[in-house]
């Protein structure tokens, strides 16, 4: 992926962020995800059902990189059963984290490639992981 | 000014996020050294030249934090390691045993986390009230809404002399003298105030105030709090240990030496400390007034150029001092920070540690300039520059 299209990805999603708006209703789960050292805040809800996300909201206040990477994150997630949705999870986490991912499974994700280039920005494309990590294994 | 004074300037970058820390003239940076390569040694306690000549620059360095906050003996001054510690064994030393179940404590959401939190605890522990004074449209404390929030209850006023986020210079005198014709305690934060403005503890009847070295020049690692005699005598130290202590035995037969030493546990950061009082003399040497006004101008300076600019929002115009608070439009405030880096420009980006005024304040985060003595025009002038090409802001960050 080209840097123009990574950054046409990521502003179109700040701008235009997937789903912003927090729906809580009965069957949404909602976790919090902050980051400890930067202002980031947001709540992020995945409403799961018989092992599948049928769908995933958020709202807050966060920088680009965040923002951006909740929109692109939760628009793929809708539809993917949980074993699913934690590969790529994984596959994520392993490519900020300069590991081994799958290009095919990331596509849009992709976008976030070589933020290991800005360190102190790893935090920020990780801020929506960690929270669809703790609904999907319940914690 | 004295821009030459001070190494850092010489990476190029645009130091201003003053609020957070200062940098360091020679001149303290050298006074360390000088510590460390002449007369290396601890203090009270060796019959040695070189442990006498530290002992004597340490208790000099008491005087002369002494005479800069106006204080009338130099034990009413206790050397800590910073704002934050002062602040804790103010509140959980003195107040604790000083203050009850129902009692009222006065201050407002823009306190920082360091005069606010130690407040909560105590509300929680021993159920006290925190009243928060409401501030005006501006987000600023108003002699009239601090009088109106008084009741019988008040028994502590708590407050930063210059918020660390709006700016603005709270009428001390005016309060203290209310507090004391009123048997209120006044206790101050002066974390932003002491390194930027006047500091008379005598004249605005200040009881206690707190203050961190590294933002008036000083190094990190040393603060101060001051507390008047009567008071120090009342208050319990938090830390206990060698240089505190008179004699103890196993039984538990304990006598602690006479202020200030009973609330300097261990070995004090000595370096600091003397780093601390080179600061406050060249700080004295160019004179406060001089340093407040020139704060003031550059802020001023900086509103009519951003005048400008209609992407920017600034939220703190009509409050006086060195502080401006603004946004780009629909820019993420470390979105703007991180951007402003990218020209070699360091302001902060956030809800500056004053969380609770996020209740009042329209945005909850926001971009920080604070100024300080060495800040120009000309630095002010490549601030507007890169603000006014703001549009390329994504093209540069992401």
């Amino acid at each position: 992926m080209n840097q123009e299209l990574k950054r046409q990805l990521i502003l179109e999603n700040y701008q235009h962020p997937f789903h912003r708006g927090l729906k809580k209703e009965a069957g949404y789960v909602v976790k919090n995800t902050n980051n400890e050292s930067c202002i980031d805040n947001l709540d992020i809800s995945l409403k799961v059902e018989d092992g599948i996300i049928k769908d995933a909201t958020f709202d807050g206040e966060a920088c680009a990189i965040s923002t951006s990477a909740t929109s692109i994150l939760l628009r793929k997630l809708v539809g993917l059963k949980v074993e699913e949705a934690e590969k790529l999870l994984q596959n994520y986490e392993s490519m900020i984290h300069e590991g081994p991912y799958d290009e095919a499974l990331l596509e849009e994700l992709l976008a976030y490639q070589d933020i290991y280039l800005q360190p102190n920005r790893k935090t920020c494309a990780l801020l929506p992981a960690k929270a669809v990590h703790e609904i999907l294994e319940g914690r | 000014m004295h821009r030459e004074d001070f190494p850092f300037l010489k990476t190029g970058a645009i130091y201003l996020d003053n609020g957070a820390t200062s940098l360091k003239p020679n001149a303290v940076l050298k006074s360390m050294m000088d510590y460390y390569e002449k007369y290396c040694a601890n203090i009270h306690r060796g019959d040695y030249q070189a442990s006498y000549q530290a002992s004597d620059m340490y208790e000099k360095a008491r005087e002369v934090v002494q005479n800069f906050i106006g204080a009338e003996k130099k034990e009413e001054i206790i050397f800590t390691k910073g704002a934050t510690q002062s602040l804790n064994q103010i509140i959980f030393g003195f107040f604790k045993n000083h203050l009850q179940e129902g009692d009222e404590v006065l201050l407002t959401k823009a306190e920082h986390a360091s005069l606010l939190l130690p407040f909560l605890m105590l509300e929680k522990e021993i159920g006290i009230h925190l009243v928060y004074i409401p501030l005006s449209k501006e987000h600023t404390l108003t002699l009239e809404a601090f009088q109106n929030a008084v009741t019988e209850k008040t028994k502590v006023v708590a407050i930063a002399g210059v918020s660390n986020v709006v700016g603005d210079h709270r009428p001390l005198h005016e309060i203290g003298t209310f507090c004391k014709e009123h048997n209120i305690f006044f206790l101050v934060d002066g974390a932003q105030s002491v390194a930027h403005v006047t500091t008379d503890v005598v004249k605005d009847s200040i009881d206690f105030l707190a203050f961190s070295g590294h933002k008036m020049l000083g190094p990190t690692g040393v603060g101060v709090f001051y507390g008047k005699e009567k008071w120090l005598e009342e208050m319990e130290p938090l830390e206990y240990g060698g240089d505190m202590n008179q004699s103890f035995s196993s039984l538990g037969e304990v006598s602690l030496k006479s202020i200030p030493a009973r609330f300097e546990a261990g070995t004090p950061p000595i370096a600091e400390v003397i780093g601390l009082k080179n600061a406050i003399e060249y700080l004295e040497k160019i004179g406060m007034d001089v340093i407040q006004s020139h704060e003031e101008n550059l802020k001023q300076y900086f509103l009519e150029q951003v005048k400008s600019l209609p992407q920017i929002e600034v939220y703190n115009a009509s409050v006086s001092g060195g502080t401006v608070i603004f946004n780009i439009k629909d820019v993420f405030s470390q979105d703007a920070a991180i951007y402003l880096d990218r020209f070699g420009i360091c302001v902060r980006a956030g809800n500056h540690c004053a969380k609770a005024l996020k209740e009042e304040l329209p945005v909850q985060n926001t971009v920080r300039v604070s100024f300080y003595l060495y800040n120009t025009k000309e630095e002010v002038d490549k601030l507007i520059e890169a603000l006014s090409k703001s549009d390329t802001l994504y093209d540069v960050i992401l």
